[in-house]
Formats: C-alpha cells, structure tokens, sequence
C-alpha cells in the first residue's frame, strides 16, 4: 500500500561533478502522491543537483531511480516530461524577447497549415491553462517587460502545459514579494487538491512550516533523513541544517549617524508604459545608520536603486553621494565615490557568470596599485584577495578558478556580496542581500552589514522580506505607488500591521512627517 | 560637370550590375544570419563559398546540366557546414577554429582539388561553356518597362532567389516552430533544454542551412558572376557577408540593406576606376570606406536604440 502511493523513489543516488565537487552522496528520496514535500539544506548541499537529476539534467554517478514503481533512466528533460515531471529552475529559463505565450509552446508549438507557428493557437493554449489552473499572466507581453512573480507562473505554466504531475519548484519564493508568495501557496494547494505531487526548496522555515506536509533535510551532499513537517520544529530543522543553533537575531547598538552620504531629492520616473514610478522621491542616508526600504515589490524600489547606480535615468530629480552628483555618471566614476551595489538581480548586474570566482571579485578594484606590478598583473595578490574573500564569506567552491555559474545559487550571491562589502564602501545599497542564501550565511551577512554600518559607513537597506527590514534598519521608509508614504525614525516598535497598512497604501503620513527623513 | 558625373554612374547599367553584385554578398550574409540567430558563429562562409563554387563547376561539366551544378554546390555548403558542426558541437573544438580550417582549405585545397580533378592550374578556364552557366531570365511585363526593365530583367535565376530568400529567411525565422525553436535556442539555450528541445540538433540545422547559402553563394561566382572558377574569385566576400550581418543587425531584411551598401561600394569601384583620370587608388578605398561610415551609422543607431530601452525590464 505504502509503495503504491509512492511516485518517485531516488535509492543511493551520489553525483560527483566533472571537476570533482562531490554534490550529492549515497541519498535516498522520496516523493508521496499528492504531497508538498521541501527540501532544505544550506547553500550547496546539494538541493538542486538532486532535483536537476529527476529532471535529466544531470546523470547520477550512481544509484537508481523508480517512477510509479518503474526504474527508469531519465537522461533527458525530455524523458522526465514524458514521465510527467516538470521543474522550475532557481534562475529562470525564459527566453526574454519571446512572447508569455511563445515561451509556454516553446518545443511544441501548434501549427496551421502544418508549417506556420499557430500564435493565436499558443495564446489559446497558454490562456486556458491559466484559468484551469489558476495562475494569471498576459499572454502576449514580451518576458523581458513582465514582473518577476508573472515569470514564476510563467514557468510553473510552462511544466503543466506540458502535462506534469510532479512539479519540482527550486526556491519560487526567493524572488517574490509576501504577497506574491500568498498567493503561489494558494495555486500550490489548489495542485495539491487535484492530486499534483510538488517539491519546494526553499531557505525559509516560515514557509515551510507553512505548507509543506514532509520534508528532506540536506547537508553536505547527504541526506540527514525525511521528517514530518508537523512533527519537527523550526529550531531542530535548522540544527539538522546547519550543525549548530542559529541565532537570526540581529545584535546590533543604537545608530549613531553622523553626516548624509546619499541625498535624493524630487525624483521622478514615468516608465515606458507611462506608469509613474517615482514620484517626488527625496532622503538621504547619512553615515553611521542603516535606512531601510520596505514595500510590497513594484512601488519603485527597483527603479530608485537603478537611479541610484545610473542603471536608468530619471526624468527629474538629483542624486548626491558625498556631494557629487551621480545621475549619467559612469558606474566606475559612482565607485570611486565610495558607493557599491549589491544589486537584486545577481545574474544580470552582479556577476559574470563564464568568469572565475577570482575575476569575479577583483573585478571593482583591479584597477587598484596593490594588485598591478608595472603593466602587469601581480597575481600574487589576486589570488590572496579571492582567497581571503573566499573563507571570510564562506564561498563553497573547490577553487578560485571555479566559474561562477558553476556555483549553487546561494553561493552566486556570496560571490557577490563578498565584493560589494569588501571594498569598503562609504555608502552601500543593498538591494534583497540575503535572497536565496542559507539560515547560517545569512546570519553572517546581517552582521557585516551591520558592522559596516557601525564603522562609520552610511547603507540603504531594500528588501522584500519584511522582518529583514525591521531587524535590519535603524529607521525606515516604505514605499507605495512610487511615493514614499510613511518615515519611522526607529525600528524598534515597529511591527507587521501597522508596516502592512502603510505598505497597501491604507494608510500614509503627512509630508512633514515624511519629510524627516532629507534630515535637514 | 557633377551632375555628368552623376548621370554617368547612376544609370541602369550601374543599377542592374548593383543588384548582380549584391547576390552573392546577400547570400552568404543570410548564411550568416541563420547561424546567428541560432546563438553559432561560422566564420567558414568564405571557405564553404570556394569550395562549393568549385564543386558546382565540376558536377555542371561532368553532368553537362547546370543545375545539377548548382545542387551540388549546394549540398557541397551544407556538408562542409555540418562539418564545422561536427567539429565544435561532438569534438567540442572551438567554432572559430573550425571555420578558419575550412577557410583556409577553401584557400589551398581547391587549388589541390582543381589540379587533382582536371590537371587545370588555378583555374577552370574551358570546362566552362555557355550552356553550363546559370541562366538568366527575362521577366515579361517588366521588361518593358523602361529603365525599370532594364534594371530588373534579364538577371540570373539564382540572383532572383537570394532576393526570395531575404523573405523566406524571414518567415522561417519569425512564422514557423523551428524558427522559434531556433531564437530561443540563440538566445537562451538553457531555457531550451530546460523543456526538452535539444540545443544541438537545432544548432545543426541551422549551421546546415547557413551552409546551403553560402553554397548557392559560390554557385553563383563561379557559374555567373566569373564564367568559371578561380582561386582568387571569392575575395573575401564571406567576411563581408559577416560585417553585413553585424550591421543588419543579425535580421534578415537589415542584412539584405546592408549587403546592397556593400554591394553599392563594389560596383562603384568598378564603375569609377573606368572613367579617364581617376586615381585608382583612390578608387580602391570606396568599399572600405563605406565599411567605416556604414558601421559607424550602425553604432550610433544602436546607441539610440539603447537610450530608449529603459534597462529595467533586463531583469531576469
Ligand atoms: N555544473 C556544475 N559543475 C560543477 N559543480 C557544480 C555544478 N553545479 C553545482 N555544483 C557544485 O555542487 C554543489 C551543490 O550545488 P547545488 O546547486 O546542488 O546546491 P544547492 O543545495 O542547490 O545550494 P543553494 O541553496 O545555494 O542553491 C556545490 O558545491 C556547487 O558548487
Ligand atoms: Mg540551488
């Protein structure tokens, strides 16, 4: 009885990687029909390597796997979709200039006359599915112009037009808002209903308690064993985790902030769809403190940060770091002001993904006397550079020469962190600096910000998960349909309501009480 | 005086020889735009175009048939393509490598071939009758028409076609599933694979279709455009074809415009150096002039286009 209900068994799989990284040793998996089952480990214990293998991704070195009690060898995507299994990679797997619609048909387009793309045909397709299931998109916006959490369901679309009823969905929730997040649970419980098998890896223990009904927990390439997700608490999940107690709590003393590093006044931005992104924006950041942005994703937040750093221009407005005006600067120019950018789209701005970890991290200050010997490189202190960034920031990777794509996601964004908060910046804008990295490293990574703040250095802190914030910030301001509508000098006796009322726009403050905030 | 000038260079003749010199360009320069926008370089036009032109020589002698000429110099391209393919796709060499090999046997090795085949130096001189070479078509109404017909009657079958082709390129691309297949694949061959469309086999269908224009490339130099083989008859064409490329932006109808400026450079050379007193020298620079000012109109165009594109919608 209890084998039959069993849809996937994954017995003794281990996977050593070409260059030699051990990602997954003798683990044993299953998936119960009609189960949210999580998958949780810390970064690079071999979550998605697991999964990337029942999608055929990559080939086990050994071990086997059973579907509805057949082993089977699955050595392509192909043969794990015609055995109904989907996955929702961490990174997207979108074709930015095609169609919502073309890239849900992609492989299987429907035809007229035999040889044409049926393109009303494929918008049929992709808007039935999406109604049956429940996941709203536009058919016919190109993906480069859609939102993240419409890309999500873009994906998840793309596994079940393709008939899947195991839907491996590796950390959806790392790139969106509380309110996206609410509702993918709820699409995800409507799948479970109708006898949808899914798979949830995430770094979120709210979450997990939340929906999932079992749970694998990963460390180091082994399974640590299935749980119950009812039966195990949050602080044994992470001690099985991570090997020790982890303490999320921030620690830090009272602010002391001392003169503005960033000064933004009346920014404006009306976007290509003439929808006004930033209306009147004006702050400042001064050194020493920590202000916090928070805000249901879409308000602007992104659009300011990409101000900030020249990414886009705005319409009206200035920007001063140290008092020098940043608005068409080069970006090279922006970091010789002191100001660096751990920016919320790792894959696009944070790092070249075909470079090593090395280059990766050198590439802000290679330009620096210590690292040049006459017109040379003096690769002696390179390589101790990426070394020492490697162990401080708890980088896993065989090497430095490592490419970075070949990385685990939370370990991307380490790379990345590792060289915006190294290089000592005056003003650092950090833009969601702990997605989709583990409990224990994000631990870490709150206390350097911190401690860089304590040091004298001025941070704008944006992020998406709202306790980061709270914790995070010495005060705060949120943000709403490209206004900033509410300005909270201390964090201390903040909490979600009153946050939530502000960040719906229910609610907002009078101008003077926002206006604080330019400290003048 | 000028407009003499003028009139004496932009006249039918100069027009209809514009449009003979622009097809063997445009033909490679489609080749160039398949394998682009299936995210592969081949940089082996040049060579495929040699060798292929020779071939078509050869099968229209021996078969005394002149499209059979063309067919082979065809099927010739696509297997010197599926080659390169072979080479970078299974044996994983680099793709550049591969194409400068096959140029370079374009360069020596059709010598080799020639003398090996016919015991000819350098070039195929009598093989070559009137009958063996590619016809040319009067078409009716327009004909007639002045200046008009005389600009586009009377030109080779296979000119015709690399025009046809500009569309036909666009619609494979653009209306049909492997065309899509073929973007997608260009653009993010992951995203591809992640859904089970296998990267490799679209790329060889492309790299082979890239191969079959520059075949029909070489075709029409040696069985049109120079009445017969020689080794110095390609002239760099297939590199031009890929500056066309780049400069039509890896589309077909941009590439098609940007082929014709070069096309126009070659043919006002060739016009100029003729008249009385004119340095040939001078003369010489026309192609690679246009090249300069072409591409610099091609950067600020892309800067333009740049400025308006709010980055914000790269992410992922
Ligand atoms: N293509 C690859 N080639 C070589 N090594 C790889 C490759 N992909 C992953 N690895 C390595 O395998 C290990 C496991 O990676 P994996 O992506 O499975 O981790 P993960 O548990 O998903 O982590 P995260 O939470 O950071 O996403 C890591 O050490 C990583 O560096
Ligand atoms: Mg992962």
């Amino acid at each position: 009885m209890e084998q039959e209900n069993l849809v996937v068994q994954m017995k003794g799989i281990s996977k050593v990687y070409p260059n030699g990284i051990a990602a997954n040793r003798d683990v044993n998996f299953t998936l119960r029909r009609g189960e949210i089952h999580a998958i949780m480990g810390e970064n690079g214990a071999g979550k998605s390597t697991l999964m990337k293998i029942l999608f055929g991704l990559e080939q086990p070195t050994s071990g086997e796997i059973l579907v509805n009690g057949e082993p089977v060898v699955i050595n392509s995507p192909n043969k794990a979709i015609s055995l109904g299994i989907g996955m929702v990679h961490q990174h997207f797997m979108l074709v930015p200039s095609l169609t919502v619609a073309e890239n849900i048909v992609l492989g299987m387009a429907p035809t007229k006359s035999r040889v044409f793309v049926d393109y009303k045909k494929a918008v049929e397709i992709a808007e039935e599915n999406a109604t049956r299931f429940n996941l709203r998109i536009d058919p016919n916006a190109k993906v480069v112009d859609i939102p993240v959490g419409m890309k999500q369901k873009v994906e998840i679309l793309k596994a079940l037009v393709r008939g899947a009823k195991i839907l491996i969905l590796d950390e959806p929730t790392a790139v969106l808002t509380t309110q996206e997040t609410s509702e993918l649970f709820k699409e995800l419980i409507s799948l479970k209903e109708q006898g949808f098998t899914i798979v949830f890896i995430s770094h979120k223990l709210k979450e997990i308690k939340q929906i999932t009904d079992r749970l694998t927990i990963m460390r180091n390439g082994k399974s640590m064993g299935v749980y119950e997700t009812a039966s195990i608490s949050e602080e044994e999940i992470s001690r099985l985790m991570v090997g020790r107690d982890v303490v999320l709590e921030v620690i830090k003393d009272k602010a002391q902030p001392s003169e503005t590093v960033l000064k933004v006044r009346d920014l404006e931005y009306t976007d290509r769809w003439n929808k006004k992104m930033l209306d009147k924006v004006s702050f400042s950041v001064r050194k020493g403190e920590i202000l916090g942005i928070a805000g249901v994703e879409g308000n602007g937040q992104r659009e300011l940060v990409e101000m900030l750093f020249n990414l886009n221009v705005p319409d009206a407005g200035t920007v001063y770091a140290n008092g020098k005006s940043l608005i068409g600067m080069p970006q090279n120019i922006i970091r010789d002001q002191g100001v660096s950018l751990v920016p919320e789209d790792r894959m696009t701005y944070g790092i070249a993904d075909i470079a090593s970890i090395e280059e990766n991290v050198i590439s802000d200050r290679f330009g620096e006397k210590r690292f040049n010997r006459g017109p040379l490189f003096n690769m002696r202190e390179i390589h101790q550079e990426s070394e020492t960034l490697i162990v401080d920031y708890r980088i896993l990777a065989k090497s430095r020469k490592q490419q970075v794509k070949m990385l685990s996601g939370g370990n991307i964004q380490k790379v990345v962190v590792a060289r915006e908060l190294s290089s000592q910046p005056t003003l650092l804008i950090a833009d969601q600096p702990t997605r989709g990295i583990d409990v224990g490293a994000t631990e870490f990574i709150r206390n350097q910000i911190v401690e860089l703040s304590r040091n004298g250095s001025g941070v704008l802190l944006v992020s998406a998960d709202l306790n980061e914030v709270i914790e995070l910030s010495d005060s705060l301001i949120v943000m709403y349909g490209g206004k900033i509508v509410a300005y909270f000098e201390d964090t201390d006796q903040l909490d979600d309501i009153t946050m939530g009322e502000y960040m719906l726009g229910l609610k907002h403050q009078t101008e003077e009480e926002i206006a604080k905030v330019c400290y003048e | 005086m000028t407009n003499d000038l003028l009139l004496l260079i932009f006249n039918a003749d100069f027009l209809f020889s514009l449009i003979r010199i622009t097809a063997p360009i445009l033909f490679a320069a489609l080749g160039a735009v398949i394998a682009e926008k299936a995210g592969v370089v081949n940089i082996g036009l040049e060579g495929i175009m040699m060798i292929s032109a020779l071939f078509g020589v050869m099968f229209a002698y021996w078969t005394q048939l002149w499209w059979v000429g063309v067919l082979g110099a065809l099927v010739v391209g696509v297997l010197l393509a599926l080659m390169i393919g072979f080479f970078a796709f299974e044996l994983k060499t680099n793709i550049i490598l591969a194409g400068i090999a096959v140029n370079m046997l374009g360069a020596g090795g059709t010598i080799f071939l020639l003398s090996m085949l016919t015991g000819m130096k350098g070039n195929t001189g009598a093989l070559v009758t009137r009958e063996l070479l590619i016809p040319t078509i009067n078409i009716p109404l327009i004909k007639s028409i002045p200046v008009l017909g005389q600009v586009l009657s009377g030109h080779a079958v296979l000119t015709y076609l690399a025009f046809l082709f500009v569309w036909l390129m666009w619609v494979l691309l653009y209306k049909t599933p492997l065309g899509l297949n073929i973007r997608a694949v260009g653009e993010n061959p992951d995203a591809a694979t992640s859904i089970g469309v296998s990267v490799q086999k679209i790329q060889y269908i492309a790299i082979a279709l890239s191969g079959a224009m520059a075949g029909l490339g070489g075709a029409f130099m040696s069985m049109y455009y120079s009445q017969g083989w020689n080794s110095g008859m390609v002239a760099g064409r297939g590199f031009i074809a890929l500056a066309a490329t780049a400069m039509g932006r890896g589309e077909p109808v941009g590439t098609m415009l940007s082929s014709l400026l070069f096309g126009l450079a070659q043919a006002l050379r060739t016009k100029v150096s003729g008249i009385q007193g004119v340095s040939s020298y001078l003369v010489s620079v026309i192609p690679y002039l246009v090249t300069i000012i072409g591409l610099v109109a091609y950067a600020i165009s892309i800067k333009n286009k740049l400025k308006k594109r709010s980055p914000a919608s790269k992410g992922a």
